[in-house]
């Protein structure tokens, strides 16, 4: 018998679409009880077009070279103590940020992923998310191992899963995936599957990995290279999903319309952290914010959304407004943690004359006229020993949960604010997007923990705020926060380096 | 003499994260360890699932066992994403080898018409069962509560998923790739008398909302049977019946099953000494599940291997819950 050759298309079909059958003992809404809920009407899952064609053999045994490749290198990293490689340990903190603040959302993306790999009711689609599932369940994994080396050189990776858990900044990662995750099978995808891994990813994960690859930060940056081809994979599911629901039924438009507004805002606010990242937390720059949201949104993602739109799908709503943004988010967020140095899990720090010349020339419309006379203020007080930090709790936005300190487009001084008033209680918010994603589900988002007022309340182990951060953060007082100059962390580096210590250094001073 | 390269030596300031350390005692941390234990968020869910308004993410009471602390559990083969993926290539490796080779041989063409016959009828379906075993895991996997066990479910419904994806490939070898195998298994699945009990089955299964009833009743249960019967005794029957090639296309069934039911005693003896409570509640499934799939299996027993095939699984069966304290 000579067999008959089969094409990739038709082989893939029958190693995974012909699995399936119709169910007959049971109903298919038994077996798919959260398909119909959100109002997505999917009339034929067969039209669904399978994003990549990748069986599991082949799964396993791509994945295992590039995770042997991986671990080769962490395991050379260690033994090398490439920590002493890096530009300066001030670069050691944006990654105390990702490990507690994005490595948590990869392994709820798992769960999330594996959650919509059950329920979706078109094996195609089923498969393909389970494959992301167990992707970010390996980034989680191996985010955590390549940074375990600095943790142990290091102060404020240590805790990363207990804080993200608590920590005020860290409510603003965890409650977007809290959000998505809560959300139905439908807009959980387009969250994450479609905003997220899609349209901002290059604006989320990139830069963390450009950071590091400028940076000198060998752990890190091979992972990010190792993940590359699963992000590639995630990005073609995520674009396909979009694309299903708008074919599907014109009634699903607006429905989806309407998450890609949400969600578009929703991490734009989330990206307020990566903003600050770029420009205050490298000390060699990739590139500035405003430059990534440029290349990243503005070119890739209009052009992203004219092939949208002969589907009916529009930009999304407050683009302009997260545009006009660009010019300040990074200094307005990174003012807000210098504030609250004391109760970060990482250092914060004042630029030096050099960035603050570069920020001068890469936001000539607003980084003098705005930021850099403050800026400078803290650099005086800091100098006379008066390093500033804000004793008071901020309010918080009850959306996004980041305290109110965006301002308004119209006038950059002024604190943007609106309210909205539900089952007799008011709510804060730091903008109309925020809002407004309120005021469409306020009986969910009523229910958020915000920090602040769980503080407040009494939730958070006392009254003190030594009981919050060092009892119930499990921050370690004057080690894990406050100003880098002066930290554990400095002065290690100091030494590996044969550097003047702080100490040393005033004293030459005087 | 040995030769011996300098480097220098950094004393580290602890030896591993704070919550591996609380677990473990301050030491230098396996991957697995620091991979697995307490990752989950534990407390300060912000919003209740739409889906399920009655309960948070992550919630315990998703199963009505209950356990002090999930995290007590270990996958005795120590599996993170790392260590799955690279055990999983190595057996695929061999795989790929031996279905080449069955290929290039013309293995197809030398069994005899009716045991390849009887490969399609009594085998070949059970791609359709792994894609509910598939599902069934995946769905343990996103309703379980620490990242340690619910790992576990992952890298299992994936490998359930590539079970399924080895059987359809028996099938072409075994057709030449004229599909017309899968054609006839996918007939039989859906209205083969012999098949149908099995298929109600995983379709209640389906149905299931306790995450650890689906794992009694589909890992525990149904695999522990099934196994036995298609991968042991029918392999030893088709064998004597001329057909020993079928031994190369599934001896990645049987590598796997050896390696998977390591994780699966281990989590049910874990979850059964837990209290007596739950031992209680394991129990009642196991009986509930045992009675339906011994009867629900019995007719495909009959066919792929005789008479007392069916006790013989249920003597393994038996084994098993015994050795977990059931």
């Amino acid at each position: 018998m000579t067999a008959k050759k089969l094409n990739m298309k038709e082989k893939y079909s029958l190693l995974t679409r012909d699995l399936d059958w119709e169910y007959s003992y049971r109903d298919y809404k038994e077996i798919f009880p959260q398909e119909e809920f959100e109002g997505i009407k999917i009339t034929d899952w067969s039209k669904w077009e399978d994003p990549f064609r990748l069986t599991m053999d082949a799964y396993w045994k791509y994945q295992a070279e590039k995770e042997k490749k991986l671990y080769a290198i962490l395991d050379a990293f260690a033994q090398n103590n490439g920590q002493q490689n890096v530009t300066d340990a001030r670069y050691i903190n944006a990654i105390k940020l990702f490990l507690t603040g994005i490595s948590p959302g990869e392994h709820q993306a798992a769960m999330g992923f594996g959650h919509v790999g059950r329920q979706l009711g078109g094996v195609g689609a089923r498969v393909a998310c389970q494959m992301q599932a167990i992707d970010e369940l390996r980034h989680v994994q191996t985010q955590i191992h390549a940074m375990s080396h600095y943790n142990k050189f290091f102060d404020g990776f240590q805790d990363f899963s207990h804080m993200h858990d608590r920590v005020w900044y860290l409510s603003v990662p965890k409650s977007f995936f809290d959000d998505a995750r809560t959300a139905g099978p439908f807009e959980y995808m387009v969250a994450i599957g479609f905003s997220f891994e899609y349209v901002l990813t290059n604006l989320l994960f990139v830069p963390f990995m450009s950071g590091a690859a400028y940076n000198g930060d060998m752990a890190t940056v091979t992972f990010g290279f190792s993940a590359q081809s699963d992000e590639a994979r995630h990005m073609t599911l995520g674009l396909e999903i979009i694309k299903f629901l708008l074919e599907q039924h014109p009634d699903n438009v607006p429905i989806v319309q309407r998450w890609i507004n949400k969600w578009f805002w929703r991490g734009t606010r989330m990206l307020a952290l990566v903003a600050m990242m770029m420009d205050y937390m490298l000390p060699n720059k990739v590139m500035s914010w405003q430059e990534a949201w440029e290349v990243y949104f503005e070119e890739a993602g209009s052009s992203l959304f004219k092939d949208l739109a002969r589907y009916g799908i529009e930009m999304p709503a407050y683009a302009k407004t997260a545009i006009a943004e660009k010019e300040h988010v990074s200094h307005q967020a990174w003012s807000i943690f210098y504030n609250y140095g004391h109760a970060a899990a990482f250092h914060t720090w004042m630029p030096t004359e050099k960035e603050m010349d570069w920020l001068s020339e890469k936001y000539p419309n607003t980084f003098d006229k705005y930021y850099r006379p403050r800026f400078e203020k803290w650099r005086e007080m800091e100098a006379a020993g008066e390093r500033f930090y804000n004793p008071t709790l901020p309010m918080l936005c009850q959306t996004c949960q980041i305290p109110m300190g965006f301002t308004d487009m119209e006038d950059p001084t002024a604190t943007f604010y609106r309210q909205s008033e539900y089952d007799g209680e008011r709510y804060n918010f730091c903008s109309d997007g925020c809002k407004d994603i309120f005021d469409y589900e306020p009986e969910k988002y009523v229910q958020a923990w915000l920090p602040v007022h769980q503080i407040y309340q009494g939730n958070c182990g006392g009254a003190e705020m030594e009981d919050v951060l060092g009892d119930y953060y499990k921050i370690n007082l004057g080690v894990d926060n406050m100003d880098f100059h002066g930290s554990p962390d400095e002065e290690r580096w100091n030494a590996w380096h044969n550097l003047p210590s702080a100490e040393d250094k005033l004293k030459q001073a005087s | 003499m040995s030769i011996e390269i300098k480097t220098a030596t950094l004393e580290p300031i602890r030896h591993t994260y704070e919550h591996t350390k609380r677990r473990f005692g301050d030491k230098p941390a396996s991957r697995y360890q620091e991979a697995s234990y307490d990752i989950a968020p534990e407390q300060n869910f912000h919003y209740r699932p739409t889906w399920q308004p009655d309960k948070e993410l992550f919630d315990q009471s998703r199963t009505a066992v209950v356990m002090d602390d999930w995290n007590v559990h270990k996958d005795p083969r120590q599996y993170y994403y790392g260590t799955y993926v690279q055990a999983r290539a190595k057996l695929q490796e061999v795989t790929e080898s031996n279905y080449a080779f069955f290929d290039k041989r013309g293995f197809a063409d030398r069994m005899p018409e009716e045991v390849r016959q009887k490969i399609i009828r009594c085998m070949v379906p059970l791609r359709h069962a792994e894609l509910g075993a598939n599902m069934n895991n995946m769905f343990c996997f996103s309703y379980g509560t620490a990242t340690v066990v619910n790992q576990g479910f992952l890298y299992h419904s994936m490998d359930r998923l590539g079970i399924a994806q080895y059987l359809s490939r028996v099938g072409l070898l075994l057709d030449g790739n004229s599909t017309e195998s899968l054609a006839a298994a996918k007939e039989f699945w859906m209205s083969d008398p012999v098949w149908q009990g099995m298929r109600r089955y995983i379709e209640n299964v389906l149905c299931l909302e306790d995450w650890f009833e689906v794992f009694i009743a589909q890992n525990v249960v149904l695999d522990t049977l099934v196994y036995d019967l298609i991968y042991r005794q029918f392999d030893e029957k088709i064998t004597e019946e001329g057909g020993s090639d079928l031994a190369m296309l599934i001896e990645f069934m049987q590598e796997w099953h050896k390696d998977s039911s390591r994780w699966v005693d281990a989590t049910l003896k874990t979850t059964v000494g837990e209290s007596e409570h739950n031992r209680e509640t394991i129990r009642r499934w196991v009986a509930d599940w045992q009675e339906k799939a011994v009867a629900d299996l019995a007719p495909l027993a009959e066919i792929a291997v005789g008479d007392d095939a069916m006790n013989a699984c249920v003597e393994v069966l038996n084994k098993r819950l015994a050795k977990a304290g059931l």
